[in-house]
């Protein structure tokens, strides 16, 4: 950090604080606070003697075990339909395209409890998609791991469209031209040339998916319920935890936040320039 | 065995209807203003935009006729495009680029591999294969971007603006190393270039275009002798005169009139070369035909000549000596009396 400061260099560092309202420190020394404190607690009260133990417990392994499964499992699903989704989003124009995007985006603002019942309402074994999953291929969605998947899913994937789409939007398109003059069809120019041009675009919005997925807790429960070792995932089993073994929910806290913190920092580039 | 190219397209404000044939193994260069179209036309005859209408042959197939709903796709042409800001893939290695037009058709990777290195020591840099084209200098880019167009032996070879992104600096050393390499490929090739020094030096012949149009198509120095138009005109330094020739006179538009040694008939460009204007501060006695009165404007100093620019009613550029330029008091304003033989005016039908 201090690094990146002196590397601003002095003259902009001085106009920056001038522009500044010097009473703005004060809440905004309010808001550090009230976002580390609380990370300062969950590091304080870790046993970190006893850590080990809590997390090699065979409740909280099918957990961790549980949740790789089901946050890796919404990211593949995601990668699969979310990323044409959003290649047609980028480059091509149909009707009701302004809709789509919307509806797109709809997961980020709803409550996930709200996706839940939503998802229960379309999947469930009376909706309208799961009767018909039960009746032609014997498929159950609720409170089962595939239905667990489909929840994270619902809830991560806008996501992985979006930052994808933004990418695709930022690129050069005449790379793609170069590459159809080099005699490159359709499907050899997205393999060999957009692919890999918006691969950082790609890999950031699949970062940020598979972390919202491995932390969905509302959209989960509702819908894939809470059952240990087949949808309770860490976020579920945090929140249990916490009502009998204290210790055992925060050795998973910790877990989830070490977890958010590399994501963070594998997207530091990404978000935070240091241009 | 050539290109015949009659291109028409709407494109925002540019309305481009242009007509084109360059023959097998001739360097044309397309030469125009900014915003001319030149761009449009070249990606035009890579089809990466769509013809309204016309129609496009290359070596008497048909690449391009939207009235018999003809259109070969851009990857199966055999057409090589130098882009402007050459467009060197980011994430391949520079061998990896030139690779790139040979893997797409089909060629096993080693050989791949194998020829694009013949092309990278063609083009002088059998060093750079292992690196990112944001390695290399802008020069050691654009023959990298050839090398890569070149590759795939197309039988037409479109060049973009390729100096345009260089600094002024190096462009003379890569104008010439351009022209080489150009001068050993066989197939047709066409530049787009907004550059006159750039387009004298290179094009066997140079079309201008101007506002979607052909204006003027021949040699260079056909061009340059015989413009026809402003814009033309101003690049080779000559004064432009249009109007209607009889009885040895060019009437102009504003009613004054030019007397040519040349004579002709009709409609008729006629130009004057700014060393054939003298400068008079009375009027001029003895054998000049055309003499006309106005204010001179001193423009720029050009070598040993100094452009006075009269304004009368037919504008007109002189150039003269700093000390003519000096004893006329110039400088001051007032009006001058320029005058020009009959034989200096070059008359040739519009």
């Amino acid at each position: 950090m201090r690094r990146r400061h002196r590397a601003v260099g002095p003259p902009e560092a001085a106009a920056g604080t001038r522009r500044t309202p010097a009473a703005f420190a004060v809440p905004a020394a309010v808001a550090v606070a009230f976002l580390l404190l609380p990370l300062a607690g969950l590091v304080r009260e870790t046993p970190w003697s006893s850590i080990g133990t809590e997390l090699a417990s065979p409740a909280v392994r099918s957990a961790l075990r549980l949740s790789v499964v089901c946050s890796v499992g919404a990211l593949a699903l995601s990668a699969l339909v979310g990323v044409p989704l959003a290649f047609l989003l980028a480059r091509s124009d149909f009707p009701g395209k302004h809709l789509v995007r919307a509806l797109t985006t709809l997961p980020m603002v709803l409550p996930p409890v709200v996706g839940g019942v939503a998802l229960l309402l379309a999947f469930g074994r009376k909706g309208i998609a799961g009767a018909w999953l039960e009746r032609a291929f014997g498929i159950t969605l609720p409170f089962t791991t595939l239905g667990a998947v489909l929840a994270e899913a619902f809830v991560a994937m806008p996501f992985l469209v979006i930052a994808t789409e933004a990418g695709l939007r930022a690129m050069d398109r005449r790379f793609e031209d170069a590459a159809a003059t080099l005699g490159a069809g359709r499907w050899t120019t997205f393999r060999r040339v957009t692919l890999p041009i918006v691969a950082p675009s790609l890999g950031a919005g699949a970062a940020l998916c598979w972390a919202r997925a491995l932390g969905e807790f509302g959209a989960t429960i509702t819908f894939a319920g809470n059952l240990p070792g087949t949808t309770q995932t860490m976020p579920l089993a945090v929140y249990l935890a916490l009502e009998s073994d204290t210790d055992a929910a925060i050795a998973l806290s910790l877990v989830l936040l070490a977890v958010s913190l590399v994501v963070l920092v594998v997207l530091r580039d990404r978000w935070f320039p240091t241009a | 065995m050539s290109l015949e190219a009659l291109a028409r397209l709407e494109l925002g404000a540019l309305s481009l209807d242009a007509a084109l044939e360059v023959a097998t193994g001739e360097l044309v260069v397309l030469l125009g203003p900014n915003g001319a179209g030149k761009t449009t036309l070249l990606r035009a005859l890579a089809v990466l935009l769509p013809l309204a209408e016309g129609r496009l042959v290359l070596d008497g197939t048909v690449l391009d006729d939207p009235g018999a709903g003809i259109r070969v796709p851009t990857e199966r042409r055999p057409v090589g495009f130098v882009f402007q800001d050459y467009l060197l893939f980011p994430h391949l290695s520079v061998l990896e680029n030139v690779a790139f037009g040979l893997r797409a058709r089909g060629v096993a990777k080693g050989e791949a591999r194998e020829r694009a290195a013949g092309w990278l020591a063609r083009v002088g840099l059998p060093d750079r294969a292992g690196d990112r084209p944001r390695a290399l200098s802008g020069g050691q880019a654009q023959r990298v971007a050839l090398a890569r167009a070149l590759a795939t032996g197309p039988s037409l070879l479109l060049l973009d603006e390729p100096l345009a992104a260089l600094d002024a600096g190096a462009r003379a050393e890569l104008r010439r190393e351009l022209r080489r390499h150009l001068a050993s490929y066989e197939g047709t090739r066409l530049l787009v270039t907004h550059d006159p020094m750039e387009a004298m030096t290179m094009a066997d012949r140079l079309v201008v275009l101007e506002q979607g149009r052909v204006s003027q198509d021949g040699t260079p120095a056909e061009v340059s002798a015989r413009p026809r138009s402003r814009y033309v005109a101003d690049l080779v330094g000559l004064n432009l005169f249009r109007g209607t020739a009889g009885r040895g006179r060019v009437e102009l538009p504003g009613g004054q009139a030019l007397v040519s040694a040349d004579g002709g008939d009709g409609e008729v460009f006629a130009v004057v070369h700014p060393r054939a204007v003298a400068l008079h501060r009375r009027p001029p006695e003895g054998s000049p035909r055309n003499v006309w009165q106005g204010r001179p404007e001193l423009l720029e100093v050009v070598g040993d000549r100094v452009r006075v620019r009269v304004v009368g009613p037919a504008p007109l550029v002189a150039e003269v000596t700093p000390g003519a330029a000096a004893e006329l008091r110039l400088a001051d304003g007032g009006l001058v009396w320029a005058s020009v033989k009959a034989t200096e005016v070059t008359v040739y039908p519009a």
